[in-house]
């Protein structure tokens, strides 16, 4: 389709998106890693030295940052394994003929639009609350003691909040790559004489593996990231316990202060993103070059 | 099972989905109720029945310190839209209809821009924001939402590019359009719908971020997200009104995303799932 | 008017050399068909006339006048699309209007004649409404319309037909004819319909792997195909060739001879055979006959003829129609 005419202009029209995105990439990022072998502390702002590796080997040896990583692999599994797991079964249900299929599918997506502060302060004041929440009311309705959820298990708590949030987007995504099933499969399926599980098993299953992919490549992704929810219920404590590899970087950053450290934190988390991206990027360019 | 569906499985499954989609709902069917509730009755046990007072709503209203954050939001969230869209839509164009051997890559390239996790890069962007007076400003969290949301944008009107037909395009080419013709009189009427699901999208995810709007702004560029956050105790004195405040916070945003499913789709998992 | 030469034109895709080297003449007012198998050049070679694709090397004249690096708006053609094309966000007046509308045409001119373009092409009770609500006949004519008002030099049509059922094909192939009788404008439209080629074509352009294989009205090419290829192409059912003893006899290394001039004997005749699968079509029927002298051979006899599967014929082809290949597949006279 391009002729002549429209290529040149074609270069220009794109010239703006790359250089800013391109911008955006490199500076910030040679900041992080420059940053990351100082000394910087902004108590002290003034007093910048060469660290070499010193950042990385603090890091490395605080217990702290230790069971961030582990915090992050607890949040990122646990949530995962909710939101497939009850993805799937979400989906399977919205595809049987349903009355009201419109609403219930509004009343499902819901969560995914509510903004991260205002989910975890209606799960942690509204719900587990200890005192004026509905699961402790629940809880004293049977005769059981309230859960001071944020207190016996933060991240716990904070895996369902922010579970909550995500299953709309995988059961979204997996309803519409079980619709994509063609019908007629689903009838041969039948008429070869397998029943529900069967026909789950060894043909819904295989043709949604490369949804439920792309949900977890994706939903990691974002969930490495998950801040906003563990600033506004528990700060990440009690202690570290509910801190997770990118909340570690925030407090080392703006509460203690520590550029230096908060940079090295910085570089490390980047990489465990790339890693993961380097997988998903795989999953899209296979689609692109369709 | 045969193809004809008994009433009684279609009975049993909307019985189940009801359930379910209640349940999931609660929270926040359960807030907006208790905006309409007075304090008292907020803190007094669990009851879906509010007294349907909107003394709370009324005091938000009035309260400016509510507003500012509010249209802060707007302000950021449509101002990086828009400014997305300017930039977005000539690259999603040349992309679209000059693809050359490098465009599949460069599409990947800033897709991947958006995997960047935020806090790698807290540190110098708070302190380039902070030296350079763009901290706690609208234009300060305009630009880094217009930055991170741009790949989604450009990925968005690519795809819906492509999906105007290129005959049609030639067609005009050969009724003598010019290219500012074919651009005025027929690649934009058609491009009008993607490019308003796109808007649609943005306007959610802008409005939605809740790192960089925190963690760069302060008393005068707060978004709702950092007004909200900022409550992370309330006493529970004040529960019913901070139900008024985050139901007004978030009924634009689920409003317009009920009717963006099948952008979200797209949108979000960047063309790996038809 | 309408007269367009191609000289020594070539189109290279990258490496891929899809049309090496073309001449080409049309006259003005002929209704010229490119015709071929999937992926010849035909659709190519009609985008190269139109503007739409650029020349790697060589000349397109109109008229005359080189046109070679003129945009498409600029080179006075019209192009009917295989899709159609049609503007889904502009009604049918706007969609005929638009080329009118671009050229700056005053607005009473422009109604005139988009009202007589609907008046020819029955679209007068349809020009309110939008491409999606019109059936496939009517987007097509629609098209046609779009076109007819530029009163271009040339119609190019791009395999306009492929995208409707049968019976509507042998309409619109009607249809399509007669407005070059009433236009009496040139007209150069691609198909890889041979019937198409055959039934619209003033002269008939087959090509293959880019090159022109003939030149000539439908009649030469049924009668004197001059290679295999187009002998193959043309008439429905195809050709039947026979090598090996049976075309050394006569002098060639190939000869071929259509099904409707084979003689049927249940008696006596040329090459013996069994009778395989038979298509009754009504009219006609068509018997494949395994003979061990000739190989599979088509024949056709008319309607009432019963024969069935098993039984034993002798075929006889007709010594006049019997066409001669050499080794390289060229006719031999």
């Amino acid at each position: 389709m391009a002729t002549r005419q429209t290529r040149a202009l074609a270069r220009i029209m794109i010239a703006p998106s790359v250089i800013l995105l391109l911008i955006w990439m490199i500076v910030p990022l040679a900041m992080t890693l420059y940053f990351s072998f100082q000394n910087y502390n902004l108590l002290n702002p003034t007093n910048v030295s060469f660290a070499g590796l010193f950042n990385y080997k603090y890091f490395y040896t605080d217990p702290a940052f230790f069971q961030s990583i582990w915090n992050t692999l607890l949040l990122v599994g646990g949530v995962l394994l909710i939101t497939v797991v009850g993805g799937i079964l979400l989906a399977l249900l919205l595809d049987q003929p349903i009355f009201g299929q419109g609403i219930v599918r509004i009343l499902v997506i819901s969560p995914f639009f509510v903004m991260p502060p205002v989910a975890a302060l209606v799960w942690k004041n509204m719900l587990m609350h200890p005192g004026y929440g509905v699961f402790a009311d629940i809880a004293r309705f049977f005769g059981f003691q309230p859960v001071d959820w944020f207190a016996q298990y933060p991240l716990f708590s904070i895996v369902l909040i922010v579970a909550w949030q995500w299953l709309p987007f995988a059961t979204l995504i997996l309803l519409t790559a079980l619709q994509s099933l063609d019908i007629e499969q689903r009838e041969a399926a039948e008429m070869d004489g397998a029943n529900f599980l069967n026909r789950f098993w060894y043909l819904t299953l295989p043709h949604l593996a490369r949804a439920i992919t792309v949900v977890i490549l994706i939903q990691t992704i974002f969930l490495l990231a998950v801040y906003a929810e563990i600033l506004v219920t528990t700060n990440g404590g009690p202690g570290y316990a509910s801190t997770n590899l990118a909340f570690l970087i925030y407090r080392t950053a703006l509460l203690g202060f520590d550029v230096g450290g908060a940079s090295a934190g910085g570089v490390i988390a980047v990489i465990l993103a790339n890693f993961v991206a380097i997988f998903l990027m795989r999953a899209v360019g296979r689609n692109l070059d369709r | 099972m045969a193809r004809a569906v008994t009433t009684r499985h279609k009975i049993t499954a909307t019985t189940a989905a009801w359930v379910v989609a209640f349940l999931i709902f609660f929270p926040i069917l359960y807030t907006i109720l208790t905006s309409f509730k007075t304090e008292a009755e907020a803190i007094a046990g669990v009851s879906l029945i509010p007294s349907g007072t909107f003394e709370n709503y009324v005091e938000v209203q009035s309260q400016r310190d509510y507003f500012k954050p509010f249209a802060n939001s707007v302000i950021i969230s449509v101002g990086s839209t828009l400014i997305a869209l300017l930039i977005g839509i000539p690259a999603a164009w040349s992309m679209a209809f000059s693809p050359t051997r490098r465009t599949k890559d460069v599409l990947m390239w800033m897709l991947s821009t958006k995997m960047m996790p935020a806090v790698g890069v807290l540190v110098p962007m708070y302190l380039l924001f902070r030296d350079t007076g763009l901290l706690d400003t609208t234009s300060g969290l305009t630009m880094v939402l217009t930055l991170i949301n741009l790949p989604i944008v450009i990925w968005m009107l690519y795809t819906y590019f492509r999906e105007i037909p290129g005959e049609i395009l030639e067609a005009a080419r050969m009724d003598g359009a010019s290219l500012f013709n074919e651009i005025v009189y027929v690649l934009t009427p058609m491009a009008v719908p993607g490019i308003a699901s796109t808007m649609l999208l943005n306007i959610i995810l802008a409005w939605n971020e809740a790192f960089w709007t925190i963690r760069l702004s302060a008393a005068n560029a707060a978004p709702l997200t950092a007004f909200i956050a900022s409550f992370s105790s309330p006493q529970g004195l004040f529960w019913a009104k901070l139900s008024a405040a985050s139901t007004l916070a978030i009924a634009p945003i689920l409003i317009m995303g009920w009717f963006s499913q099948k952008q979200l789709v797209r949108g979000l998992t960047f063309g790996a799932v038809k | 008017m309408g007269s367009i030469t191609l000289n020594k034109v070539n189109k290279s895709f990258g490496a891929t050399m899809v049309i090496p080297e073309i001449d080409l003449q049309i006259d003005d007012g002929e209704f010229v068909v490119f015709v071929g198998p999937s992926g010849c050049g035909k659709s190519t070679l009609l985008r190269l006339i139109a503007g739409l694709e650029d020349t790697s090397s060589g000349h397109i004249t109109i008229d005359g006048r080189d046109v070679t690096a003129e945009a498409p708006a600029k080179r006075g053609l019209a192009m009917v699309f295989q899709s159609y094309a049609l503007y889904p966000h502009m009604s049918v007046y706007n969609n005929i209007a638009f080329p009118l509308k671009m050229a700056g045409e005053d607005k009473g001119v422009i109604d005139k004649k988009v009202r007589d373009a609907a008046r020819i092409l029955n679209l007068t009770d349809y020009l309110e409404r939008r491409p999606s609500q019109l059936s496939g006949g009517q987007r097509q004519r629609v098209a046609i319309g779009r076109a007819i008002v530029r009163q271009p030099k040339a119609f190019l049509f791009d395999e306009p037909l492929s995208n409707l059922d049968a019976a509507l094909r042998g309409t619109m192939r009607l249809e399509i004819s007669e407005l070059h009788h009433q236009l009496a404008t040139t007209m150069i439209y691609v198909t890889h319909d041979q019937v198409e080629a055959m039934t619209m074509a003033d002269k008939i352009v087959v090509l293959n792997a880019g090159r022109i294989e003939q030149v000539g009205s439908p009649m030469d090419l049924y009668r004197s195909p001059r290679n295999l290829f187009v002998a193959g192409f043309i008439g429905s059912p195809r050709m039947n060739f026979v090598g090996g003893d049976t075309a050394k006899k006569l002098g060639a290394d190939t000869i071929g001879v259509r099904p409707e001039h084979i003689e049927i004997s249940r008696t006596s005749g040329e090459w013996p055979g069994t009778i395989g699968v038979t298509e009754h079509l009504g009219s006609d029927t068509f018997l494949h006959v395994h003979s061990d002298v000739a190989g599979t051979i088509t024949a056709r006899t008319s309607g009432e003829f019963d024969l069935h599967h098993g039984e034993h014929v002798f075929l006889t082809p007709n010594r006049g129609r019997i066409h001669r290949f050499d080794a390289e597949g060229a006719a031999i006279n």
